[in-house]
């Protein structure tokens, strides 16, 4: 009894390539049956996995029952004071958030100049202006939450106490914009005198 | 009786027993290979999308934060997908009548999802949290590759467990200042420590990075 070396070759070739095959079938382990965030379902009808929550529904926790801190109210009129103590945590916090969510638009002083107003955007107001300096607090927590004439809603994206540290920050800013030198800290002082130094 | 075995024999047992081994190690080291290649692992494949979405536009360009859009990174395992009118907070004001738009005003009108293809998607057996490598400091880039300067969204990585483990081997050679974490190395305002290695075993120290635990199975696979 003979056999073909040739034969015992190609046999070896086979059996490599129909592991190798067989390694990449199994998806199983990797595609489980449950659903990932945002991942497609074939069982309902509109294919999204994840179920819109039915309206009205309030999350165990999330019942929102401090009108000043949630809707930036007191009794229907909007809030002229802040739900808690400002920190410099809170205008930190603000600053960050502020330049990820506003300063597209409002650009990184406020003025309204922001990248996407120079591309097409409708300009915004200006911080500075006398009518946003003077408007309650409370306005800036309304506008981030429902919007305000072409601004969509940020309700989704900046929670609550994230929308009070940008009010803050606002604060912060127009304080910044209308500053008198001599009032400021002698280091910040400094600091501008060599900005002015160095453009002049 | 004639011979069973004929003179030969020998020979054939000694070269089917290494001729064995080596097409064991073969058949191995095939699969091996063709595991980590490009079109298993799906890398620096540009996948088809209902719109064709500029991150290099969007981010380098016009230097629009990560978190505009993934605004659940900081918080949650999920970076988050931004929802349709994410898109509809700019593009209902400029490019109003860009054709390539389409899909996404259509969306918006309807309510019904743009059906995005994921790029990056890790075998359900990993329980991969974005939160927690963000929070500890590891940069967006460094598993995403330079997001800003693609065109079209692609995956830098292999995604395939000895990558992931290169850095849970090595952490300080990638982590981060937080405030760094956004950034990408080819922008200006991003400038690469000095020094990589003392940053990192700072920062490793200073972010409480329990580098004992990195390499525990069950700290991916639970």
């Amino acid at each position: 009894m003979k056999r073909n070396p040739m034969a015992l070759i190609y046999t070896g070739l086979l059996c490599v390539l129909c592991l190798a095959a067989a390694s990449a079938c199994r998806q199983d382990m990797h595609d489980q049956p449950r659903a990932e965030p945002f991942e497609e379902s074939d069982f309902f009808g509109d294919r999204r996995s994840v179920r819109p929550a039915v309206e009205g529904t309030i999350a165990r926790g999330h019942l929102r029952l401090d009108e000043h801190f949630y809707t930036g109210r007191i009794d229907g009129a909007l809030a002229t004071t802040f739900p808690a103590a400002v920190t410099i945590e809170m205008l930190k916090r603000g600053q960050e958030r502020y330049d990820i969510y506003c300063a597209p638009c409002h650009s990184k002083t406020g003025d309204g100049l922001g990248m996407i107003v120079q591309r097409g955007m409708r300009q915004p107001e200006s911080f500075h202006s006398q009518r946003l300096l003077d408007v309650e607090v409370g306005h800036y927590f309304d506008v981030v939450t429902n919007g305000f004439g072409t601004m969509y809603s940020y309700e989704e994206r900046i929670d609550p106490a994230d929308r009070w540290a940008i009010a803050a920050y606002i604060r912060a800013l127009q304080m910044s914009q209308g500053a008198n030198l001599a009032e400021l800290p002698e280091s910040d002082q400094q600091r501008i005198q060599q900005i002015v130094e160095v453009e002049e | 009786m004639p011979q069973i075995f004929s003179p030969a024999a020998n020979t054939w047992l000694k070269a089917s027993i290494v001729g064995g081994a080596l097409l064991l190690a073969t058949t191995f080291g095939v699969i091996f290979y063709l595991g980590s290649t490009s079109y298993v692992t799906r890398q620096h494949q540009v996948r088809p999308q209902p719109v064709p979405f500029s991150h290099r536009h969007h981010v380098n360009q016009l230097g629009i934060d990560c978190r505009y859009c993934h605004a659940s990174v900081e918080t949650s395992a999920f970076a988050g997908l931004p929802p349709t009118k994410t898109c509809m907070s700019c593009h209902s004001q400029v490019w109003t009548d860009a054709p390539m738009l389409e899909p996404v005003r259509d969306s918006y009108a309807t309510g019904v999802s743009l059906e995005w293809t994921r790029v990056h998607d890790l075998p359900d057996y990993v329980y991969f949290d974005h939160s927690i490598h963000i929070n500890k400091g590891i940069g967006c880039e460094s598993c995403h590759g330079a997001v800003n300067e693609m065109a079209l969204m692609w995956q830098e990585e292999s995604l395939q467990m000895m990558w992931c483990l290169e850095c849970h081997r090595g952490p300080e050679d990638f982590i981060r200042e937080r405030a760094d974490v956004y950034k990408f190395e080819s922008q200006p305002d991003y400038s690469a420590p000095m020094d990589q290695s003392a940053l990192g075993a700072q920062l490793i120290r200073g972010y409480r990075v329990n580098k004992d635990q990195l390499e525990d199975c069950s700290i991916c696979h639970r």
